[in-house]
């Protein structure tokens, strides 16, 4: 099969990859801070539910989790096509991890910020969306950038449950014309690509973010 | 499709073939994990080199071995390897993808390490007139292993939780066994799960035993013979 062939189907592969990307990346997100937010200020027993969802998620393997959705789920009558379980799957794993994120971020927060809030008379919500928050946010972006790249790397794992990705059609493409050397050498670097985006997008947003908050000397 | 109970009988009649394959698990773990650190430590070494353009080459090695999925890596060692004449099983092709991936993170830890090192002993080292050899053997290293305990285990267990894409090159490891039983069977609710609470029993162990050896380890490091 002509190069170019391989690269177009496989580039094909690379919009389904974005594509759960985009839609895992939101589930994930809001995972990490409703559950870092139940975990750091709820009452014990709904803490203790955000703890076993973290722990559960963390503890076991994310190829475990995407095979118990998809093959054991339907037997509970929750049926998922592959997609929405290879969506659910990463959402939840990278959420998980993303929990801790924002955890140490909040906690990273210098402990005179709070006191000067409640020495101001700022409500416990202004505190946190108006003081804790912005400068937490600084901090979570450079850990969530990788998490960001560690659920593109993960998104290869849908392949084993049929979603025809990048990683899959790979080895479609592989078993089919045995071409593996170029095959194979266009998927990493296509992933490779993929993942050194998204870096400098988050390292552009961390700079935006951190305007104004003081940090890293004079000039901004 | 209501009702579907879990079946303790199932349960303990697959049990014993899961827990035989975990023991490939914990081999490619083991192994991978020897592989990582030696690879790591090279990885570290090598960015500390004098010459730039092996800096250089060194750092965007590791970056595009991070930066990649575990899971082609896997399958790039098992296709393309054959192509220049070598031929592995895919236990120990398993070994080498973990070993290498691992390896990439790992350097990032153990360079850390050695950047944490005060500079003195170092000054202190050249002063005796140690070799560079020495001066990371005797001095550098033990000084560097306490602080690279915690971050190395949690890579260690990063890795056994990644066993399970092995499965893709027919190695039969713990979740492929489950997945085999499931489909022979049509229940993949107990052996799916086993696989799962087995994950998650073995990395809070190891979680501990990591927590244990950093405590116990002496601050001053140890000499390595």
């Amino acid at each position: 099969m002509p190069f170019g062939e391989i690269v177009s189907i496989l580039l094909e592969g690379a919009w389904v990859t974005l594509k759960i990307v985009a839609l895992a990346l939101p589930l994930a997100a809001v995972m990490a801070f409703g559950f870092g937010m139940l975990r750091l200020y709820a009452p014990k027993p709904i803490k203790y539910l955000a703890v076993i969802y973290i722990e559960f998620f963390r503890g076991t393997s994310a190829l475990i989790q995407l095979y118990w959705i998809y093959f054991v789920l339907p037997f509970f009558g929750f049926s998922f096509d592959a997609m929405t379980a290879g969506v659910v799957a990463l959402g939840l794993n990278i959420g998980a991890y993303g929990t801790e994120v924002v955890r140490g971020a909040m906690a990273s927060v210098p402990k005179g910020q709070y006191e000067a809030a409640v020495a101001l008379n700022f409500s416990s919500t202004q505190r946190l969306w108006r003081i804790l928050l912005p400068q937490a946010l600084v901090n979570m972006i450079p850990p969530f950038g990788n998490l960001a790249i560690e659920l593109v790397k993960a998104t290869s794992l849908v392949s084993l449950i049929t979603i025809a990705d990048l990683t899959y059609r790979a080895k479609s493409l592989a078993d089919m014309t045995l071409q593996v050397t170029e095959i194979f050498a266009v998927v990493l670097v296509l992933y490779f690509l993929f993942a050194q985006v998204l870096a400098v997008v988050f390292r552009v947003l961390e700079k935006k973010l951190s305007r104004g908050l003081g940090r890293g000397g004079l000039g901004q | 499709m209501n009702g579907f109970d879990w079946d303790w009988q199932f349960t303990l009649e697959v049990l014993p073939t899961i827990l035989e394959a975990a023991k490939v698990t914990l081999m490619a773990t083991l192994l991978g994990s020897c592989l990582a650190i030696i690879v790591g430590l090279a990885f570290a070494l090598l960015r500390r080199s004098g010459f730039f353009l092996i800096r250089f080459i060194t750092y965007w090695i590791v970056e595009f071995v991070r930066s990649t999925p575990l899971l082609v890596q896997i399958f790039f060692l098992y296709y393309v390897m054959p192509e220049f004449g070598v031929s592995m099983s895919p236990l120990l092709t398993g070994v080498l993808a973990l070993g290498l991936h691992y390896g990439a993170y790992l350097s990032e830890v153990f360079r850390s390490g050695i950047d944490g090192v005060e500079k003195g002993q170092w000054e202190a080292a050249r002063a005796l007139n140690l070799s560079i050899f020495d001066t990371y053997k005797d001095i550098v290293l033990p000084q560097a292993l306490r602080p690279m305990i915690p971050a190395t285990g949690n890579y260690i267990i990063a890795m056994f939780k990644e066993t399970p894409q092995l499965s893709a090159i027919t190695l039969l490891e713990m979740l492929q066994v489950a997945k085999i039983i499931g489909s022979e069977n049509f229940r993949y609710l107990e052996p799916f799960t086993l696989v799962g609470m087995l994950y998650l029993l073995f990395s809070l162990v190891a979680a501990y035993g990591i927590h244990c050896v950093e405590r116990h380890f002496p601050k001053e490091g140890i000499t390595l013979k």
